[in-house]
């Protein structure tokens, strides 16, 4: 199966290849980028007969297994879904992007990005160990700041990209807090492994910890109230995007996070009732925003959060056929949704206006077009014989027998799925039909990507919703019982006269009530906004702002730009921490017997160090002032040799030489003479440097009284030449047991020096100018 | 500072040192010394060449731009890094050895390449702040 690490990975490999191509080349040959998620999608499809049967894949090597963190992937039903999602989407979104960004200047990064993204939410979705899981989680929320910033000469995109990161950022944060503290708990980082100890996610003193982790991290990705304001903003993404990342996937992995631990809070009955809460809010909450809208990827920013909230809603109620219902859902709505993103995409690039109020009578012009958005728009409505009516079923079928007051969730489901309908006929019949408004000038033929990919997505949420048993063989009935343990309820069109038939009936009728007589309008977007000040938006804004103020204050403060003030800092600071810890517990004492004489080198050494401070702080002139200070250096090289530390004295000889050479290249060409600083400053930097050389001499005293601990230079001393062949301890540690710290030191290093260059080369540049 | 004295004594010093910083970075891994040392020595090596006959001497002698040493180095360390997990499957940064002694160096390890790293890294980290700075002040 080493074939699997390669294809969760191809994606990461086929941006850089992609990117290598360079935009001249790209330009010319957009759809390569397609055949990826095409290759990909038929390759998870030939998964999906296997796993309907049982099996599943699994693929595990190690990463760093000494903290448990492996590369383990495992494709079973549920991630099955997923990935065929994500690409199956990805092809529709990747071929229509090469006609809707056609000739756009920036395409290769666009690409570039979507396939990363792509990548990301493979792994995501397929991850076994909750920490690689992580990482791509937050892999898809940066990939998602660079689409939604991607037309970045915006000020509002640039905006929204660092709200929707800042938001979903936060929610990672809390996944790896989640991660960690079920790690510690269970002892694994496997998420299969983790159910056998599920009784910990019930039980342990800390499930409410754990609770509140994994619903901000899910909360946060999938947009539910109150941190659902980050997606509307995320709009500002080229619609491809919007469709790929803010409808059919990307908000979906905190669903699928939710999804994939149900089993182990299943008998945490506060697990579901916070989900029945927040699910009900948002999706009531979004579903009545539709109402103001008047940009159509407004509505439909809406419209997925409360589809989002729906889902939510459904795992909350927690029943068999709840879970089915949501799983079906997930399919419904990334079928619909994206086809609408698509269509309204279409719409927006041939009649140049996404504005509700300025569309209209289109179905002459975009005829393909406009079937297709009648389908998408029945099919969000719960029309048969679209899948959407069986989403709608099974949605009330779960409410009507879930939960601990089915009237009134059956109420709240209705309400919402009204506003649904009218939400998607807004979306995709208005614009079609009626009589097109004289502004809209001519309208062009799109090429013939443009409608066939949103019919492609049209014509399977018809063909699931006249075959439903396809969902049913292919996901309810396996990942159903994988998820509750009891067999999924039977999917069909037609269950005959109920009660359910008959709210469905209702629902259609009002949906249809609502869209006739509500139009939308500025008048009452702009009703709308005066409510502003209370949004979660408003407070979310509010607190960033203050919070860059203090950081900004707070960095000016001790970050003035003298160097004699950041050391002056430092030291005052150290000298009271030493002093207060002498003060208040004074251990200090010197046994003669211990104390070995001074011999002669010694006494010569300590002699050149104290002419050499001396002349350093009464010197008149900077440059002998640096020479006073290199002597003392080597002098202490001396030290270090007479104590057995020559790698410390080499290094500290090597590095005292580059830094007079450093000091002298900066003070060669400044004034010969100092100006000296005046007597009350020299005094006062006299007093603190001489107490924080008094202290520290009498910490080490005391740290010299204390019985080391030799545990660790005894493991080192002992393993050095056994694990890593080494005799040089030192270096061992440098680069074998520490190896990844002289890794990153040495990137710092890097850093530093483009630091440098940077600045300098810059200022020179200003200057010559 | 143009003193013959010194212009002679670098032109000779600087092989010199250059190989003593070798010699450095090979032995690090029994005795005193190592890929940071051994990239300092090397680095005053050449700063002392640049300070008797002047940066522009220096720089031709070196050709490249010594900022190009650091990527260099960084792809020398991540990969002596990341060779057990391409060669024998074991995690990043497992110790991988040459089973047999090598003339003169000893024992050959993936150590010893993230060493050269280091040293190539330190060497292009010290030489481009120094050059930085002397040429704009």
């Amino acid at each position: 199966m080493t074939i699997f690490l390669f294809v969760i990975l191809s994606s990461f490999l086929f941006a850089l290849i992609l990117f290598g191509l360079g935009q001249q080349k790209f330009q010319r040959m957009t759809w390569v980028a397609s055949l990826l998620p095409i290759s990909l999608f038929l390759y998870f499809s030939s998964f999906v007969s296997p796993i309907i049967n049982g099996e599943v894949f699994t693929f595990f090597t190690k990463w760093v297994p000494s903290l448990g963190i492996n590369l383990d992937f495992r494709l079973d039903n549920l991630a099955i879904l997923f990935t065929l999602l994500i690409t199956g989407v990805g092809s529709i979104v990747f071929l229509y992007t090469t006609q809707y960004l056609k000739g756009h200047p920036k395409i290769l990064r666009f690409y570039t990005f979507l396939t990363i993204f792509m990548g990301a939410m493979i792994g995501l979705v397929t991850s076994n160990n909750i920490i690689t899981l992580f990482i791509f989680w937050e892999l898809t929320s940066i990939s998602s700041f660079y689409l939604i910033s991607f037309n970045n000469t915006q000020a509002e995109s640039r905006k929204s990209a660092i709200i929707a990161l800042s938001i979903t950022g936060l929610g990672g944060l809390a996944l790896l807090a989640f991660a960690v503290l079920a790690g510690q708990i269970t002892g694994t980082l496997s998420i299969s492994e983790m159910l056998q100890s599920s009784e910990v996610f019930e039980n342990h003193e800390v499930s409410a910890l754990l609770m509140v982790f994994i619903f901000l991290a899910a909360f946060t990705k999938s947009a539910q109230f109150p941190f659902h304001f980050w997606l509307p903003g995320a709009m500002k993404a080229p619609t491809p995007v919007s469709t790929y990342l803010h409808s059919a996937t990307m908000v979906k992995a905190g669903i699928y996070l939710l999804l994939r631990f149900t089993p182990h809070f299943q008998n945490n009955s506060y697990f579901f009732t916070v989900l029945l809460i927040v699910g009900g809010i948002t999706m009531l909450y979004a579903a009545f925003q539709t109402l103001f809208k008047t940009d159509l990827k407004g509505i439909l920013a809406y419209s997925t959060i409360g589809a989002l909230g729906i889902m939510v809603f459904l795992i909350g109620i927690g029943t068999t056929a709840s879970i089915t219902a949501a799983i079906v859902f997930i399919v419904v709505h990334a079928l619909y949704k994206a086809c609408l993103f698509l269509v309204t995409g279409t719409i927006d690039h041939q009649a140049g206006t996404r504005d509700i109020t300025k569309l209209g009578g289109l179905r002459k012009v975009l005829l393909p077009l406009s079937i297709a958005g009648f389908i998408a728009a029945f099919s969000s409505g719960g029309f048969p014989p679209t899948i959407g009516f069986i989403g709608k079923d099974l949605i009330y079928e779960a409410t009507l027998h879930g939960g601990m007051n089915p009237v009134f969730l059956t109420t709240i489901a209705v309400l919402t799925n009204i506003l649904m309908v009218f939400a998607g006929l807004v979306v995709g019949v208005k614009p079609f039909t009626g009589k097109q408004p004289e502004e809209l000038g001519r309208v062009k033929k799109p090429h013939f990507l443009l409608w066939l990919m949103p019919m492609l997505l049209a014509t399977l949420s018809l063909l699931f919703g006249i075959f439903p048993g396809m969902i049913e063989s292919l996901f309810t009935h396996n990942i159903t019982p994988d998820l509750t343990g009891e067999e999924s309820p039977h999917l069909a069109i037609w269950h005959g006269f109920n009660l359910i038939i008959l709210l469905s009936s209702i629902t259609i009728i009002a949906g249809l009530a609502v869209y006739f007589l509500w139009k939308p309008s500025y008048k009452k977007e702009s009703s709308m906004i005066k409510f502003n000040a209370f949004s979660p938006k408003r407070l979310a804004l509010v607190f960033a702002n203050q919070f860059e103020r203090i950081s900004y204050f707070l960095t000016r403060f001790f970050q003035n730009g003298y160097l004699r003030r950041y050391v002056m800092i430092i030291l005052v600071l150290l000298t009271l921490v030493f002093g207060i810890h002498i003060f208040i517990n004074p251990r200090i004492f010197l046994s003669l017997k211990e104390i070995k004489a001074l011999n002669w080198n010694e006494i010569v050494v300590l002699a050149m160090m104290l002419v050499s401070v001396l002349f350093t702080v009464f010197t008149k002139s900077r440059l002998s002032a640096i020479a006073g200070m290199g002597v003392l250096g080597y002098t202490m090289c001396f030290i270090f040799v007479f104590y057995g530390a020559p790698d410390l004295a080499m290094t500290q000889f090597s590095i005292d030489t580059l830094t007079v050479i450093l000091f002298v290249l900066v003070l060669y060409r400044l004034p010969k003479y100092l100006k000296l600083s005046n007597r009350t400053n020299r005094i006062r930097d006299g007093i603190i440097a001489t107490s924080f050389g008094t202290f520290l001499a009498f910490t080490i005293i005391e740290i010299m009284n204390e019985n080391p601990v030799k545990a660790t230079s005894e493991f080192y001393a002992e393993y050095a030449y056994k694990l890593a062949k080494g005799k040089n301890v030192v270096n061992v540690i440098l680069v074998d047991f520490r190896g990844f710290d002289t890794m990153i030191e040495i990137v710092v290093l890097s850093i530093a020096a483009i630091g440098v260059f940077a600045l300098l080369k810059l200022y020179l540049k200003k200057h010559e100018k | 500072m143009k003193s013959l004295i010194l212009k002679t004594v670098s032109t000779t010093l600087l092989p010199l040192l250059i190989l003593f910083s070798v010699f450095v970075l090979l032995r690090g891994h029994y005795l005193p010394g190592g890929g940071f040392i051994g990239g300092l020595i090397a680095a005053i090596a050449f700063i002392l060449h640049a300070f008797a006959n002047g940066l522009d001497q220096t720089r031709k002698l070196i050709r490249i731009h010594p900022g190009f040493l650091i990527p260099v180095g960084l792809a020398i360390a991540i990969l002596s890094a990341l060779a057990p997990v391409i060669f024998t499957g074991d995690p990043a940064m497992t110790g991988l050895w040459y089973e047999k002694d090598i003339a003169i160096l000893g024992k050959i390890g993936s150590a010893l390449f993230f060493d050269t790293g280091v040293y190539l890294v330190v060497i292009g980290v010290c030489l481009t702040i120094i050059f930085t700075i002397s040429e704009s002040v």
